[in-house]
């Protein structure tokens, strides 16, 4: 038999679940582990959240959803301030990693060859060796070509490094001009046309 | 009035900053070339790079002059005797290819045949577009740069015999009131009040807990024949010796019993 909790005991233990675990915590894992004996539906997991998301609203610490579940993290515009607590900056990302990481990022799956068409320089082993250790990226599959490159594809653990709770987080890539495009190729001052 | 002049756009971005000022051709001072060299992401970068300088747009793509000077430099790195990556070369023949295509009267029978610079276009729209939202991905927040996870810490109360708690000094009275009390029992033993040296017992505590590997029990190390004289200058060789940071005193519980060991030595 499952216990039942009021919404305030609710609210209490998923406050304290989400900040004492180790990592974000999705409403499946709380359903599997703090809640596994409680009666709930998930409604009420969904209020309790929006409770603690309103609570947190005017403090230094918010509740946010990223890719692998529910975090807190300090309210961005103290980031200055915070970042003074730490001897060391944050690593720096090359042109070429952040390059490479977008092309997974908005085209993915895609082969380490098409990124290298993209770009017009060959990706070096350790930028997609170090992107793939940092988990941000991973092998979905293998492309039914001749050598079977591998298909590479963002992880949630990119989306959490971002803060981001899905793709359509990311910003908008910027359009491409394709109307311009085929009117240069139509365009007559380029090439006569035949009559 | 003093003239106020409108702030000019920025041509192009160069190492993250601007550059205002159109330059009159390309001439880029040799020692400046490797560390511009190695800002670029390849020779499309190079290539919008050109482009952008002379405020001109992709989609107009002035073969001519962008191939002379994309040749000018890829010629000035080769007289520099950098190490030029291959990609480079394939492009100067692309263009050189295109330049003469372009030169070409046009055939009847050829009239199907797009522009042969539309796939060049094509990939430069195709790597700016890329560019930019690299540059954009920089710009989001990120964990250790801009985020700070909240988290709380939860002490792994577990871990190894290594931290045990501290042995407060009121339990120490506390095994001592039992000693003392034991030891009274014996008084009438006592035969003659022996003068007992404080530091006589210090050694004797470091060569019994040295004959010992593991760690003696606090009550074990008085002799309750001793009375209580005998038993208050163990306590104080004790203290003694814990000061002087020779041994160790833990105590896994409160209340549990207390045990003494030598202190280990720093191996250097």
């Amino acid at each position: 038999m499952k216990r039942r909790v009021s919404d305030e005991q609710l609210v209490e233990l998923v406050e304290a679940a989400i900040f004492v675990a180790d990592k974000p915590l999705s409403k499946k894992h709380m359903k599997e582990t703090v809640l596994q004996d409680i009666h709930v539906s998930d409604q009420r997991i969904n209020q309790a959240i929006e409770t603690i998301f309103e609570h947190y609203q005017t403090r230094g610490v918010r509740l946010v959803e990223v890719g692998t579940g529910y975090r807190f993290q300090a309210c961005q515009s103290l980031s200055p301030w915070l970042n003074m607590l730490w001897q060391e900056k944050a690593p720096k990302y090359s042109r070429a990693t952040l390059e490479t990481l977008a092309l997974i990022a908005y085209r993915q799956p895609i082969t380490r060859g098409e990124i290298e068409q993209v770009r017009g320089v060959t990706v070096s082993s350790n930028i997609m060796k170090s992107l793939l250790e940092r988990q941000w990226i991973k092998v979905v599959g293998h492309k039914e070509v001749p050598g079977k490159p591998a298909l590479y594809a963002t992880t949630k653990l990119f989306l959490d490094y971002f803060s981001l709770s899905g793709l359509d987080g990311l910003p908008k890539l910027p359009e491409l001009q394709s109307e311009k495009l085929d009117q240069m190729l139509n365009d007559p001052s380029v090439r006569e046309p035949s009559e | 009035m003093t003239d106020v002049t409108s702030p000019i756009p920025p041509l192009a971005f160069l190492n993250g900053e601007a550059v205002l000022e159109k330059p009159e051709d390309l001439y880029i001072p040799p020692d400046a070339l490797q560390v511009i060299l190695e800002s670029f992401e390849g020779p499309l970068d190079l290539l919008l790079y050109l482009i952008k300088r002379h405020k001109l747009d992709i989609l107009e793509l002035p073969i001519l002059s962008i191939t002379q000077q994309y040749v000018r430099y890829v010629e000035m790195m080769q007289e520099l005797q950098l190490e030029l990556a291959g990609e480079y070369l394939v492009m100067a023949a692309l263009l050189a290819q295109i330049k003469s295509r372009l030169l070409l009267p046009t055939h009847e029978e050829l009239e199907e045949e797009e522009d042969p610079r539309a796939e060049l276009v094509r990939r430069l729209q195709e790597y700016e577009q890329f560019k930019v939202a690299a540059e954009n991905l920089d710009k989001i927040p990120r964990v250790e740069r801009d985020i700070f996870v909240a988290r709380a810490l939860i002490e792994d109360t577990e871990q190894s015999d290594e931290s045990f708690p501290d042995v407060e000094l009121k339990e120490l009275l506390l095994a001592m009131t039992e000693v003392m009390a034991r030891a009274k029992q014996f008084e009438h033993h006592q035969v003659s009040a022996e003068a007992l040296s404080t530091r006589e017992r210090m050694s004797m505590i470091l060569q019994y807990l040295g004959e010992h590997t593991n760690p003696v029990e606090f009550s074990r190390l008085f002799s309750v024949q001793e009375g209580r004289s005998g038993v208050v200058v163990t306590f104080i060789a004790m203290l003694e010796l814990l000061k002087e940071q020779l041994i160790s005193i833990v105590q896994v519980n409160l209340g549990s019993a207390i045990y003494l060991s030598l202190k280990l030595q720093e191996s250097s």
